[in-house]
């Protein structure tokens, strides 16, 4: 069957089951958007700014499981597009993104609107594709598809030229994906899990550390399932939060930067340490040498690459989570432990539970000024840890990891691994495309909302009732803190006054907008903006002096924790360093 | 065995590509994003059309050799990887050397060449060109010997390399990598 190249690419889409598009059009992809004109059966977003498409890709992705898609134009549209492929990147999303390119006889020839897209990608993608021939569109497409969401997911970008969208081209959609060079391991090591098992068993001070592979394997219920059975503790990662429920007796909530004071007290004495899809960052290990120092590390992940690769992993079990999970909990019924764990078990969640009492997360209530922490409790408690959070990067972030009690996975949308600014409102657009009847809310910061506050029109028209908190400390608090501990209250850059008012932003954007300034406010507002059936922004002014507490200063050990506001004693701290932070 | 993963040394590899437009730049990139040091890289055509062998020589400590393997088997372009270094094979490299011929040197020149099995593939009254091939060892030392006379310009191939024995190759025994029991370290882009 002979169809126009941008027909080809639509039904491609269609069979590979997808039911919404994110994008923004111009000259080089106006053929597949004429061709959407009279298409049935696929939702087209029509995003203010690109950057925001695939962000959008990410949150629909992160929520479904299923492949995020986003097509944009060329050159500048797929440089706006380069954050969110590298954001989806480090964060292992599986989106494809579709980019229109100048046709193939102009390539090279620095035409309008031309870019070198796939070498500007290259690094930013699982991989990319230059579509230079018709007949190619449907392997290529499957293929992208294919390598998107295998393996360790990723984002895959595909160039198509405007003169390949124009012509016709025959419809070749392969019924089997088959890659000599691309063939991901999801069975782990039979005799490694029977090490990582025994090694478990007989511990005596073990602790689970998972990250968000277990979320994107599904492997949830593996996961608690073999935490109750073998009583280990459970610490996630910024992104493994909801893939344990954070109230679980055995939860230890988040470790590393500004993880709890229990989660990496109990890492740093463990004396086995699984880690589960998770990759062992720098914001969480800290300095690499002082982390678990006492422990045997296995390690499950996927990609083979994130073993051994900042920490020396003793058991290395290369695989999908949930097939190493369930793995693990057969072999665990399998090993006799070498007596005397009880003891030592109890002894251990008697230590842990006294680091909890002694250091929980906490933060000074006031009656006059709004706490940030406070918001987030109160979302947590009038959603009932049900709704879709997702955030900015900054301190709003970091109290919302805090604060809010996880209950579900595909429930929490955060930018971990590059930390975009800007990254809440265009994902939250995508979480709520993808689940219009859920509560979708974005709590962001003042500067990060900034960054991305135009699809506020994309809100509005595209009837996608997210729920905005901005937590406004007027001013980019991270970097504030930063200033304030580590750089000797030597205020740089950071102050954003006043403007925007972003009540009437809102409004002109034609959301809803509300705004507190005192604690006793806090509740009724919520309340409010979950019951309005619109977009709302909630601005809600708060205390600009408020740090994240604890927190781990960067090249620091996570012991090292700062557990209080800067003392002068932490000062001191700071600038004995031999790290410079 | 250091603390780091050993002293750093040159390692050559072995890599089997799809031929695609791209592969070289997503290998070339691989290297320059992750600060890992190319120190030669020679492509060519297999006897399979669609594929390519690489063979790279890179300088790096086991754990850095590690990540490059582990990372260049991540690219989904890349079928195959082989450390070679370990394992019983033949390096070569082909060099040009213009090398200067003023009539008292014009014999000895030939004569070094003769001795490396070297060959003059262009004269001129007041140069030669010559042609090598070997390993490292015996292209530096022809250069070595070469450059009192005024060596012009050099232009190496870089290496290629093959396994020695038939095709089916014999597993390797695992290397000799004794454990990292003390503290675990860092590869160097960490940070």
């Amino acid at each position: 069957m002979k169809l126009p190249g941008a027909r080809v690419v639509l039904e491609c889409l269609k069979r590979e089951g997808v039911d919404i598009v994110f994008g923004l059009p111009g000259g080089a992809v106006l053929p597949i958007y004429d061709a959407l004109y009279d298409f049935e059966g696929l939702r087209h977003v029509l995003v203010r700014q690109e950057a925001a498409a695939g962000h959008a890709a990410e949150g629909y992705a992160r929520a479904t499981g299923k492949v995020g898609v986003c097509l944009v134009t060329s050159g500048p549209a797929c440089t706006n597009l380069v954050t969110a492929l590298q954001d989806a990147m480090m964060d292992s999303i599986p989106i494809v993104a579709f980019t229109g390119q100048v046709p193939t006889h102009l390539i090279g020839n620095d035409a309008f609107q031309e870019a070198d897209n796939v070498g500007i990608t290259r690094s930013a993608t699982k991989h990319n594709f230059l579509v230079k021939d018709g007949k190619d569109l449907g392997p290529i497409i499957r293929e992208a598809f294919h390598i998107a969401v295998t393996g360790r997911p990723g984002p895959v970008h595909v160039d198509l030229p405007k003169d390949i969208l124009v012509k016709e081209a025959e419809l070749i959609w392969p019924e089997k994906v088959t890659m000599r060079s691309y063939n991901p391991n999801y069975d782990g090591h039979p005799g490694q899990i029977k090490r990582a098992a025994r090694a478990m068993v007989r511990a005596r001070r073990p602790v689970l550390y998972v990250g968000g592979g277990v979320i994107s394997a599904d492997a949830n219920e593996e996961l608690r399932e073999l935490a109750e059975l073998t009583q280990i503790p459970v610490t996630t990662t910024l992104m493994g939060m909801g893939a344990f429920p954070s109230a679980h007796p055995l939860s230890l909530e988040m470790l590393g930067m500004h993880g709890t004071y229990y989660a990496n007290m109990a890492v740093h004495h463990s004396d086995v340490l699984v880690a589960v899809g998770a990759r062992f960052d720098d914001r969480v290990t800290g300095r690499v040498d002082a982390f678990a120092p006492h422990a045997e590390i296995i390690h499950v992940d996927i990609d083979p690459s994130s073993i051994s690769k900042n920490i020396k992993v003793d058991v290395p079990i290369v695989g999908d989570c949930r097939r190493v999970l369930r793995a693990l909990l057969d072999a665990v019924k399998q090993e006799k432990d070498d007596g005397g764990i009880r003891e030592a078990r109890k002894a251990w969640h008697d230590q842990i539970a006294e680091w909890r009492r002694a250091q929980p997360l906490r933060y000074e209530w006031s009656d006059d000024v709004i706490k940030p922490q406070y918001v987030v409790q109160e979302i947590s408690n009038l959603t009932r840890g049900d709704a879709m959070i997702v955030t900015g990067v900054g301190q709003h972030q970091m109290w919302a990891a805090q604060y809010y009690k996880f209950t579900k996975p595909r429930a929490w949308f955060t930018s971990g691994g590059l930390g975009t600014m800007g990254y809440g409102l265009p994902t939250a657009m995508g979480v709520q495309a993808a689940h219009p009847d859920k509560q979708v809310i974005n709590i962001d910061g003042d500067g990060s909302f900034q960054m991305n506050s135009q699809e506020l029109a994309t809100c509005f028209t595209e009837h996608l009732p997210v729920k905005t908190v901005i937590i406004n400390n007027s001013g980019h608090g991270m970097v504030r803190q930063w200033q304030r501990i580590i750089y000797k209250e030597r205020y740089c850059a950071i102050d954003l006054p006043g403007v925007p008012d972003w009540v009437r932003l809102a409004e002109a954007y034609g959301c809803v907008g509300l705004r507190v300034t005192k604690p006793h406010e806090v509740i009724p507002a919520i309340e409010k903006m979950l019951s309005t059936p619109a977009p709302v922004v909630l601005d809600v002014v708060v205390d600009k002096d408020e740090c994240v507490f604890p927190m781990v200063p960067a090249g620091g050990a996570n012991t090292d924790m700062i557990l209080a506001p800067p003392s002068r004693e932490v000062r001191e701290k700071a600038e004995k360093s031999q790290t410079g932070f | 065995m250091s603390a780091n993963g050993g002293e750093p040394r040159k390692h050559t590899i072995s890599v089997l590509v799809e031929n695609k437009f791209g592969v070289l730049s997503r290998v070339a990139g691989l290297f320059s994003a992750r600060g890992y040091n190319i120190e030669s890289l020679s492509v060519g055509e297999t006897l399979d059309p669609s594929v390519s062998r690489m063979t790279i020589v890179v300088t790096g400590d086991e754990f850095v050799i590690e990540q490059v393997m582990k990372q260049l088997h991540k690219l989904i372009d890349v079928i195959k990887v082989n450390d070679l270094t370990d394992d019983s094979h033949v390096e070569r490299e082909l060099v040009l050397i213009r090398v200067n011929a003023e009539p008292q040197h014009r014999a000895e020149i030939l004569r070094t060449a003769d001795i490396f099995r070297a060959r003059v593939v262009d004269v001129t009254a007041v140069s030669f060109v010559l042609e090598a091939t070997g390993d490292e060892g015996k292209l530096e030392a022809l250069i070595e010997l070469l450059r009192p006379m005024g060596i012009q310009e050099v232009v190496r191939t870089g290496k290629v390399a093959i396994s020695r024995g038939p095709k089916t190759r014999v597993r390797r025994a695992p290397a000799s990598r004794p454990r990292v029991s003390d503290d675990p370290r860092v590869v160097g882009f960490a940070d």
